[in-house]
């Protein structure tokens, strides 16, 4: 039945013949290998490439934005300039720098995990970022073509929820707006696909021995990601068709003069909006599961009620989007049962947290980067929900919503959570996808800056939030208590930018001068560190057969394995 | 009662210090009779009732919120400094392996249920008594019209059949009468939206609610200090929403009514040293946006200019009300100096045509 | 790693454990996954449609409202769902290897499914061009005509697999083992009827019969 797992001879690919402009290392040959490649891992790279660059521009229309808002009144950026500017950010920042980075660790890391040879469908996963990437191209594209008949202005500049009927033709002139639904649409088309593709590869690709139960948590927290993005999405997709037949075909969806609901947007987009909030961290997580136990030489403690935890996570978040929507003026009823919903999240949430703390406790924790930046990882997610749970008291959101707090508060989450993660995840795999070690000396000045910096530009901006300064401003007047706090907020983005040099400076020179790694550096666990760095196209020589959650460990203890506890 | 005293003035200390270290606010456009500006705007010194309503609530969140954080961080510490890994000698001898323990996770699962429905009933009871709170009679009624980037602002009376009618229309600063804790008054505010979706928000008086088209949500305030209470549109509206500010001027009840009386008042004629500026005004387009009572000058698209004089700040506060303001506004509004984007458009008058109307909107008060 | 490596410290164990070479390891189809998350996700998106059309249920500020333009359509509707069963005869025919018994179901659900959309296409002609709905008139004909259509384009996506596959049987390439591959596209058609009932219950009677907003 199952193709991959065979034990077919390996075909040489060396043996057939060099044709003109496929030698080996020529810049065609890359760039034809890219292009046709079908392999998990190097669609994983390239999701990781394409989301890097992304987030070096997205990032730095964020710090001209800082740069704009350091000083009352300064008029560096023309408003519509700054408008265009954070809406691209927001929208660049989750759909083009997220999304392609949490693909990036499923597309390489899933199919190792499991001991398969590839995804489920090879060619599908490579339409799903060749889809994503050209929805980027198309959204960026658009600071070009954006004008349209009218002359008016260039990229979208109507936020990255977009509410109607801001959106509409008499708002949006133009067709900036049309480049922005047509890019999520497209991206969604993509996210869909290799969401499929997962579910497909981890329920029918295991290898033998790999029970649901004795899988890394890495490959349950995606299960559940693919599951929220295969449910989650379609509501996206469909607000946006909608919105495209409002603005070409002039129907009615969200034309408030005639009887359409402005609020049904926000419902729409919130029902994919707050389960994208867990599509984003629950990869976070994911890292977080694999590099706490090897760095404190555990397993992770509580494995099945880790994954109860997600799997609760995910349904609770399918049912409390209109915390977004406190303000819209629903009826007390519904504002009560979304903030209860919405608090219940923070149970599995801190669970999950007990049980990284767990984890570490009694082990021995070696300080090296990955472990560095789980622990502050630990530390500003604890923050992130703190604040969370703040918003969900919907009495208190009346004043925190729409405001700076709630700036802090999700970018606690996505880059003091997400993000950081990230960076665990980049320096744990890196020796794997390259075959050399990170400098831990560059790796600890990127860490000690970024997390500086991190906390400059943000946690001020929690103040900013109590202090009545509202999200998405241009502008503002001096002498309302929000001068010094936007200074700080400012000088904190240059430290930011620092620590992301010194992260890219590593991840270049690492590739040519690293550390030789070996199959194994960290003395790890999980099947992908069962072959060779990099791991061949063909993944393992043999099939793999499993009979714990760490196979490696039962290699590697043959005295005391797992599977005698499990 | 002790505890919450002691938790207030924890709080006051802890608000001073913050508010000491901005500096006062120097935020110009204030006349001799007008109360103080209320520039500073901070959620925890709340002079209205509801606003207050949700800082009552919002302490013990965050006080649960401190103590969580603090106990989870030290864990977090002391768990990194004691089971760090001393040497590299150390380095080939693993720890136990402990895979879970049922009841240390049953204990973590049980202390966030309770704080969570301590954190419910808190929640859904101030839901209850800001959203469900009954109008009294003497309330004052206004209707808020957004538009992009300005607040339409009429004031409601009942007609002969019960009906809440306009009684004068005015525009971004809106005057109430101030009450005391023991005696409230109530304002009651009808949010409407004529374009996109806006939201109002003054933070010392209440929370904020959406401004929407094609519906009808409700806000109250009930203040007890008299001010100048500065506050903006909190939902992104277009280009120009960092510039869409509101005034609350919460005032003394004689000096509420005595403006609200000059309000009422129609002027019919037109001063004749401003007649070349009245007849410019008229054959310009600006009649056609905007509105001057007694009048053929009866546009909707813009502020109603019937009291303009009156009022402090031009183009929804974007700049004080100054005669020096006021001819570069009419004169180009674009100005980078003035408000970018706005909808009023730069007319392309000659600076003696400007002046000619400038001359007759100071009249207007 | 291998099976010899695991079995060093527990022999006896080992036996009972599904990494042991005897034990069977039996994973599901790929494309019966594949197929199910497809439909979750189809399902997902018309949910949205459907709680759009119900939302704006009596809030159209004109007409022509659904009670004046809209009739059950029977036929169609029989034929739509009757195609579910035919096309279970077919599958049934082609796990008993019975070829021509397999053409004649598929050919039938093919009529039926094209009958299906020939009517959606009649009634669509008569409301643009008789009654004056279309989708730009008020919220019921946007919400209708996307709903409706969605389905509809979901009916065509289907016409299209059935023709492929009856296609490549007359040139004898179906044969007995891609039963699974048939049963795919069967599994698909089914949930194209499903939705059918729904937007059937909620458009031609709910919405018909109500006067005013439900939501």
């Amino acid at each position: 039945m199952n193709p991959h797992a065979s034990d077919a001879p390996i075909v040489d690919v060396e043996l057939q013949p060099v044709r003109p402009g496929e030698e080996k290392g020529s810049f065609a040959a890359i760039l034809q290998d890219l292009v046709f490649t079908v392999d998990h891992k190097k669609l994983g790279l390239m999701y990781f490439g394409t989301g890097l660059i992304f987030f070096v521009i997205a990032g730095l229309m964020a710090a001209l934005m800082r740069y704009q808002l350091a000083i009352p009144n300064h008029d560096f950026l023309e408003p519509d300039v700054f408008n265009r500017f954070f809406t691209m950010h927001g929208t660049a920042m989750v759909f083009l720098v997220g999304m392609p980075m949490i693909f990036a660790f499923a597309n390489y890391l899933i199919p190792l995990m499991i001991g398969a040879r590839d995804m489920a469908f090879p060619r599908l996963n490579a339409f799903g970022f060749w889809i994503f990437f050209f929805s980027g191209i198309l959204l960026y594209f658009s600071y070009i073509a954006g004008p349209g008949l009218y002359d008016a202005g260039s990229a979208p500049d109507v936020g990255w929820f977009a509410y109607s009927p801001l959106t509409l033709k008499a708002f949006s002139r133009g067709h900036s707006t049309d480049y922005w639904t047509i890019s999520i649409l497209l991206g969604g088309i993509g996210s869909i696909a290799t969401s499929i593709n997962i579910l497909v590869t981890v329920f029918c690709l295991r290898c033998k021995g790999m029970t649901l139960g004795r899988m890394p948590l890495l490959v349950w927290l995606y299960i559940v990601v693919a599951f929220l993005v295969i449910i989650a999405l379609p509501p996206l997709s469909a607000c946006q068709i909608m919105l495209l037949l409002d603005r070409f075909l002039d129907a009615k969806f969200f034309d408030t003069q005639a009887g359409g609901d402005a609020v049904l947007w926000q419902h729409f987009f919130w029902i994919f909006g707050h389960p994208e909030v867990y599509i984003l961290i629950l990869p976070g997580f994911a890292i977080a599961s694999e590099v706490i136990p090897v760095f404190s030489r555990k397993p992770i403690f509580g494995y099945p009620v880790m994954v109860a935890a997600s799997v609760m996570i995910a349904f609770i978040s399918l049912g409390v989007w209109a915390h977004h929507m406190f303000a819209v003026g629903m009826v007390s009823g519904a504002n009560t049962f979304f903030a209860i919903s919405t608090m219940l999240v923070a149970i599995p949430t801190g669970i999950k947290i007990f049980n990284w703390l767990g984890t570490m406790y009694g082990g021995k924790i070696r300080m090296r980067p990955p472990m560095l930046f789980c622990i502050a990882f630990l530390f500003q997610f604890l923050i992130a929900g703190l604040t969370g749970v703040m918003l969900a008291v919907a009495p208190f959101d009346w004043q925190l919503t729409d405001s700076y707090f709630v700036v802090a508060h999700f970018h606690y989450v996505l880059i003091g959570g997400l993000l950081y993660t990230i960076f665990a995840g980049v320096y744990y795999w890196y020796p794997k996808c390259t075959g050399r070690m990170l400098s831990e000396k560059l790796g600890h000045w990127h860490f000690w800056l970024f997390t500086i910096g991190f906390h400059l530009t943000f946690f001020p901006q929690h103040l900013l939030g109590f202090l009545g300064m509202p999200r998405r401003y241009y502008t503002y007047d001096a002498g309302r208590g929000w001068d010094e706090w936007n200074l700080i907020s400012s000088i904190g983005v240059i430290i930011q930018a620092a620590g992301i040099l010194f992260f890219v400076i590593n991840l270049v020179r690492s590739y040519f001068k690293g550390e030789k790694a070996g199959d194994d550096p960290w003395d790890a666990w999980t099947l992908e560190w069962n072959t060779t760095s990099p791991p061949a196209e063909y993944n393992f020589e043999k099939p793999q057969v499993v009979r714990s959650r760490r196979p490696l460990w039962d290699l590697k203890h043959p005295d005391d394995p797992d599977w005698k506890y499990e | 009662m002790t505890l919450k005293n002691g938790i207030r003035s924890c709080k006051n200390l802890a608000v001073r210090s913050l508010v000491a270290f901005f500096g006062l606010g120097t935020l110009a456009a204030q006349q001799a009779d007008d109360p103080p500006i209320r520039a500073i705007q901070n959620i925890f010194e709340p002079l209205s009732t509801p606003a207050l309503k949700i800082h009552e609530t919002s302490i013990p969140v965050l006080l649960i919120c401190a103590g969580i954080f603090v106990l989870v961080t030290s864990l977090l510490i002391y768990i990194v400094v004691k089971f760090r890994q001393r040497s590299e000698a150390d380095r080939h001898i693993e720890p136990p392996q402990v895979y879970g323990s049922s009841h240390i996770e049953l204990a973590w699962t049980v202390i966030p249920i309770i704080i969570t429905v301590v954190l419910i009933l808190i929640t859904a009871r101030t839901i209850g008594e800001i959203q469900n709170a009954p109008i009294p009679e003497d309330a004052v009624r206004i209707r808020v019209v957004g538009h992009q980037w300005w607040w339409e602002v009429h004031y409601l009376k009942q007609d002969e059949n019960g009906e809440w009618v306009t009684d004068f229309i005015t525009a971004n600063e809106i005057h109430v009468p101030v009450g005391t804790r023991e005696e409230p008054k109530r304002t009651h505010f009808i949010l409407e939206s004529a374009d996109v979706i806006h939201s109002f928000w003054v933070p010392q008086l209440a929370g904020k609610m959406d401004v929407i088209p094609n519906r009808k949500n409700e806000l109250w305030i009930e203040p007890w200090a008299t001010g100048t209470y500065l506050g903006n549109c909190a939902e992104y509206c277009g280009t120009q929403h960092a510039k869409m500010k509101i005034r609350v001027i919460v005032n003394e009840p004689e000096a509420f009514e005595a403006w609200a009386a000059n309000q009422r008042q129609v002027p019919t004629t037109v001063e004749p040293q401003v007649a070349l500026g009245h007849k410019l005004f008229m054959d310009y387009a600006c009649a056609n946006c905007h509105t001057v009572d007694g009048t053929i000058a009866d546009g909707v698209f813009g502020p109603d200019l019937t009291k303009l004089m009156t009022r402090r700040t031009l183009g929804s506060g974007a700049v004080d009300n100054t005669p020096e303001n006021l001819f570069k506004w009419v004169r180009d509004p674009q100005a980078p100096d003035m408000k970018p984007g706005c909808l009023m458009p730069d007319m392309k008058m000659l600076d003696s045509e400007v002046k000619e109307i400038v001359a007759y909107l100071e009249t207007l008060k | 790693m291998s099976a010899e490596e695991l079995n060093a410290g527990d022999p006896q164990g080992f036996i009972n454990d599904p990494s042991h070479p005897d034990q069977p390891w039996r994973l599901p189809s790929p494309r019966h996954v594949g197929i199910i998350s497809l439909i979750l996700t189809e399902s997902a998106l018309f949910s949205i449609f459907v709680v759009a059309y119900l939302w704006y249920i009596g809030k159209s500020l004109n007409g022509p409202f659904p009670h004046e333009v809209l009739h059950l359509p029977i036929f169609a509707s029989v034929c739509l769902i009757g195609s579910s069963f035919t096309i279970m005869g077919a599958e049934f025919a082609l796990k008993k290897a019975n070829h021509a018994l397999f053409n004649i179901w598929w050919g039938i659900t093919i009529i039926l499914g094209t009958i299906f959309i020939v009517y959606t296409g009649l009634e669509w002609h008569e409301l643009i061009y008789e009654k004056g709905l279309t989708i730009s008139t008020n919220v019921f004909g946007s919400t209708f005509y996307s709903l409706v259509g969605l389905h509809a384009s979901h009916v065509i996506v289907g016409l299209f697999l059935l023709i492929t596959v009856l296609i490549s049987s007359f040139r004898g390439k179906i044969h007995h083992d891609h039963h699974e591959h048939v049963e795919v596209i069967s599994w698909y058609w089914h949930f194209v009827d499903a939705v059918w009932i729904v937007v059937l219950l909620v458009v031609y009677i709910i919405s018909v019969h109500a006067d005013r907003p439900i939501v």
